[in-house]
């Protein structure tokens, strides 16, 4: 109920009304008691609360993750930067990116969920926010991925991460010049190269309605 | 139009196949006269040296007798597979009508010629042949190959519907027919309750090989598949405790409550115990095989017999055989095919179908023959409202299951998956056999054969033809299925490791935390143990192999396809190619892919679509033999001398070439011109760093190949010239043109060839880059999309074909110089 009435106070519910539409009140309840408890009670989340959850520290990708929870991108259609502490509003908004679909979509809806959460992908690569994942950043996230595998040697993350770019230059510029040169991935190729990777069924959390913060850390 | 000519070319076929089944069918003949046989000598005989006969030497003795059962056995099922072959000369039949369809047709014209002759069937299907040799086979092909990942992500909702969905089916049906069964009119009163049971047991194994076909055809959503695929397995299961159950308990003179409870225990038992037994074989097997890599031979026999083992050890007990012999193919299955040969591996696969696929036709060919054969006993009125219950049935446990599953699902199951889960349920050869094999105290036996005939026959016919239009008709939910690029992989995995993450965040538990757990504890712990070359693989980078090593084959494809004699290859490729492209045409939405794959010029890919074909193998083999292939190569390469060969030329362009390492010595002298010279390529083809003796870490060979592909790529035109069109562009700048052993940054940036025609296409083929370096490319081959065999000249291709595969090439065209020479050009 605390949750509910922050949400009323904060208007949350307003900033996308369709996107916190599968999430229930008492899931939001739950989520709220969560983000106390990695808050310590605070109002607003830092890094360090992120960095020390236990779980997460075998995560490979675990800095982006964090970093996508600060980003501004993530909280609204034309953030930018980034920012030292988060509220459990921006907290609650990043999460939203992995509703689960819902059952009766229509294909506007679908293409927007879809839309919405390559965003998300998209804006995990592109750390600059220049609007393109260059290959020096394609690289750097294929590297974090395999990092873990220590039998791994970072040059085959490097040649994979160049192969895919080769890739993307393939398929999203069919007919490039001799001297052209692809500069980086931009959303709209991004969009075009995950074309039927139905990733608005796949990127999901499903939430529970269960409160599990006493079972974990 | 179009089902005028099928019917037409089924009539040819079915003569055709009878030419044949005369063939089968003259063994039966002797076996009344076994007379026959022996008078031809005595004829002669005692005629001419009536005393003679008996000292002299016979020249020209038959002993029919003898050899009659495997005899005739060779036939049934040569016969069988002379039909199936017959099949698929016409393409356009098994589109349309589902194999199973014609199989049953071909047993009925065989039945009604045999049926005419006066000739008895043979008493092939006993209890006893069914359950130890027949079923075993069939279900080993479906638990070997069911597609893992959707498989446990589904877990659940395919046993809801396996076991709940037969449970309901089962109780569902009987009780409604036992409640016919009061009336009089029907004249079946005599059938009690528990044969009602039985009965309607029997009749609730669905075999939707069909349905599965036209599912992938269409490539309906992965969900939907794998609930059809996976119900149809456990139902199996689930339908045979049931079957020992009522078959115990309609014996029983009188079921007291305690029974029904101790039934209900009985099943669990059962079915977890079944479970127990086929972890335990899996992992047995996984074991066995870390240590056969010196008995390469025998090495399939393992995963045969371990899973022949858990099966007739679970009969032992009378738990649940399927239920051992499919979770020890689940089990093992991962393990197993790390650790055998590339061989070994294919050999398995294509045995598994094989048995598989034999027992299955076999049983679908009786059935036709059966039909005809046995006396019947037709009730009308039981047999029609057994079809109606069994329709009537389904479409109500599909719809109320799915209600209650539903809001588990996080992609619920809508109206039109319902519709293709309910049609879905075909009843096929278990149910058969099931039937067949009722002990003969059963009061109605001929009545429920009859009937359950009449329910195969129905659902096979109507429901297996008119599926695929209505699937296609109401538009169920599809799933592009072909999406290996390396992109989608990494993206896949970035996904999955952020909702890991976010998970993790939250608190909460779900698919992805434990999938993540249990790899953890599978590369920590499972691995070390069963898998004798252990290390975990990030599935982007066995994408990446993959992917690369398609690109491989089909080059080494191509050279096969010169060196006339190389018949294992040819002909395992030959299947793929032909089953595949006919049914490229049916989905619309393929044409979609079509672009992106006409796009990136993977020829290969056109062979690869992720989902088996109950009869077909599955497409996935490719990639995961070659990426097998490619382990097999390394531990290959580690036996000293086992592929010693003299003089073979260095190359000079391979310059990462491992230091103290000749490849050459890999290449066998004369065994490509008859091998299977594809693996010895791509054995040649990724010699690994390790030394014979040391071994140094297997990534560190396998990072390597992939490196010396992309190295290839420096020595396209322009590296200069990359340097001076994206120097500043791309932030990215070539750190090590000097350095073999660094792999050059793949510059997105297009090189300035002079033969710009060739290299723009060849461009496309993004990971590709080796062709960049278009040398003596013939621009008519490249067009086409191909490396059409005889557009290159051996020598030619030899140089055209950098890195890796020149040095195969060369040591190809050295050993079988003398048959091969440069046919054009």
């Amino acid at each position: 109920m605390e949750a509910l009435h922050y949400l009323c106070t904060h208007k949350i519910v307003t900033i996308d009304s369709s996107s916190l539409f599968s999430v229930s009140f008492e899931q939001i309840g739950i989520l709220h008691n969560r983000f106390k408890q990695l808050s310590h009670n605070e109002e607003t989340l830092l890094r360090e609360n992120f960095s020390k959850i236990p779980d997460l520290e075998c995560n490979p990708i675990r800095s982006q993750i964090i970093e996508a929870f600060f980003d501004r991108r993530n909280f609204r259609q034309n953030g930018e930067g980034t920012v030292e502490e988060i509220g459990f509003e921006e907290f609650l908004v990043t999460m939203s990116h992995f509703r689960p679909p819902t059952l009766n979509m229509s294909e506007h809806q679908r293409e927007g969920v879809r839309r919405d959460k390559l965003r998300f992908l998209f804006n995990m690569h592109d750390t600059d926010n220049d609007g393109t994942i260059t290959l020096e950043e394609y690289r750097h996230v294929v590297e974090e991925l395999l990092s873990l595998s220590e039998a791994m040697e970072k040059d085959t993350a490097k040649s994979i991460a160049d192969a895919a770019m080769l890739e993307v230059a393939s398929i999203s510029m069919g007919h490039m010049e001799p001297d052209e040169f692809y500069e980086g991935i931009t959303f709209e190729h991004f969009l075009k190269l995950l074309n039927g990777f139905e990733i608005e069924s796949r990127m999901y959390v499903r939430f529970l309605n269960m409160d599990t913060t006493t079972l974990c850390k | 139009m179009d089902v005028t000519t099928a019917r037409v070319v089924l009539i040819i076929f079915a003569f055709s196949s009878l030419l044949h089944g005369s063939g089968g069918e003259i063994p039966p003949k002797p076996t009344g006269g076994v007379t026959l046989v022996p008078p031809v000598l005595p004829d002669d005989g005692p005629q001419a040296f009536p005393d003679a006969e008996k000292a002299n030497m016979p020249v020209f003795t038959m002993d029919y007798p003898r050899i009659q059962i495997p005899f005739e056995i060779t036939m049934w099922v040569l016969l069988a597979s002379f039909a199936k072959i017959g099949f698929h000369v016409y393409k356009k039949i098994t589109v349309w009508v589902p194999e199973s369809c014609l199989l049953i047709t071909i047993g009925l014209i065989v039945g009604g010629i045999m049926h005419s002759v006066h000739e008895e069937p043979p008493a092939v299907l006993t209890s006893n042949v069914f359950f130890l040799y027949m079923l075993p086979p069939i279900v080993l092909d479906s638990g070997y190959f069911m597609p893992t990942r959707p498989f446990f992500e589904n877990i659940g909702t395919v046993l809801w519907f396996a076991v709940v969905g037969t449970l309901w089916n089962s109780i569902g049906i009987g009780m409604s027919l036992f409640a016919i069964c009061q009336i009089e009119a029907f004249g079946v009163q005599d059938i009690n309750l528990q044969e009602n049971l039985l009965f309607a047991t029997i009749i609730s194994a669905v075999d939707p090989v069909a349905v599965l076909s036209v599912f992938e055809d269409v490539s309906v959503n992965e969900q939907l598949y794998i609930v059809v695929f996976g119900e149809c397995l456990f139902n199996d299961a689930v339908t045979v405790v049931l079957y020992n159950m009522f078959n115990f308990v309609a014996e029983m003179p009188v079921v007291e409550p305690v029974d029904v409870f101790l039934g209900v225990a009985r099943f669990f038992v059962v079915g977890l115990g079944g479970m127990g037994f086929g972890i335990l074989f899996g992992f047995t097997a996984a074991f066995t095989t870390r240590f056969t890599s010196k008995v390469r031979e025998i090495e399939p026999l393992f995963i045969f017999m371990y899973s022949y083992l858990a099966y007739l050890v679970a009969e032992l007990f009378a738990i649940s055989s399927i239920m051992a012999i499919v979770t020890c193919a689940l089990t093992m299955k991962y393990y197993v095919e790390e650790n055998v040969s590339q061989r070994s591996c294919t050999t398995i696969r294509h045995v598994v179908k094989m048995l598989g696929c034999i027992s299955e036709t076999l049983i679908f060919f009786f059935l036709g023959v059966v039909t005809i054969t046995t006396a019947h006993e037709w009730n009308w009125g039981y047999i029609l409202f057994t079809l109606l219950f069994a329709f009537v049935w389904r479409g109500l446990g599909v719809l109320v299951l799915t209600q209650i599953i539903n809001p588990f699902r996080t992609i619920p199951f809508n109206m039109k998956d319902q519709f293709g889960l309910a049609y879905g349920g075909l009843r096929g050869a278990i149910s058969f056999a099931l039937v067949f094999t009722l002990p003969d105290s059963i009061g109605r036996k001929q009545l429920f054969i009859t009937a359950t005939i009449a329910v195969i026959l129905f659902t096979v016919f109507l429901q297996g033809i008119s599926i695929r239009p209505l699937i296609e008709f109401i538009n169920v939910r599809r799933t592009n299925r072909n999406l290996d690029t390396i992109n989608v992989e990494v993206h896949c995995r970035l996904m999955e490791h952020t909702m890991a993450g976010i998970e993790d965040l939250c608190g909460q538990w779900s698919h992805f935390y434990w999938k993540d757990k249990f790899m953890k504890f599978n590369n920590r712990i499972l691995r070390k143990i069963l898998i004798r070359d252990n290390r975990a693989e990030s599935s982007i980078v066995a994408l990446y192999k993959k992917l690369e090593l398609q690109n491989a084959m089909e080059i080494l494809d191509t050279v096969s396809g010169d060196i006339s004699a190389a018949p294992s290859i040819e002909s395992l490729y030959e299947d793929k190619k032909s089953s595949k492209p006919k049914k490229k045409f049916l989905a619309p939405d393929l044409k979609n892919m079509h672009d992106i794959l006409s796009k990136n010029m993977y020829k290969i890919r056109q062979r690869t679509v992720a989902y088996t074909n109950k009869h077909a193998l599955p497409n996935e083999s490719q990639s995961r033999e070659i990426l097998i292939r490619r382990h097999a190569s390394i531990r290959r390469s580690l036996r000293p001398g086992s592929f010693q060969s003299s003089a073979t030329p260095k190359s000079h362009k391979y310059f990462s070439l491992p230091a103290g390492k000749s490849l050459d010595s890999k290449f066998p002298p004369a065994k490509q011109s008859y091998t299977d010279d594809q693996e010895t390529m791509s054995e040649t083809a990724y010699p690994s760093r390790r030394s014979r003796f040391g071994q140094p870490s297997r990534s560190s060979s396998r990072a390597m190949m992939p490196l010396r592909r992309l190295d290839t790529l420096t020595e396209v035109h322009s590296v200069d010239m990359v340097d001076e069109s994206s120097g500043s562009g791309g932030g990215t700048s070539r750190t090590n043109a000097g350095d073999p052993h660094t792999p050059v940054p793949t510059k997105v940036s297009r090189p300035m060839t002079p033969e710009t025609g060739i290299a723009k296409r060849k461009r496309r083929s993004g990971l590709r880059p080796h062709l960049l370096q278009a040398g003596p490319w013939n621009p008519e081959t490249t067009q086409h999309g191909t490396l059409c065999s005889g557009g290159l000249s051996g020598t030619r291709r030899c140089e055209s074909v950098p890195g890796l595969f020149e040095r195969t090439l060369q040591g190809l065209y050295n050993t079988t110089t003398c048959s091969y020479h440069p046919k054009t050009r």
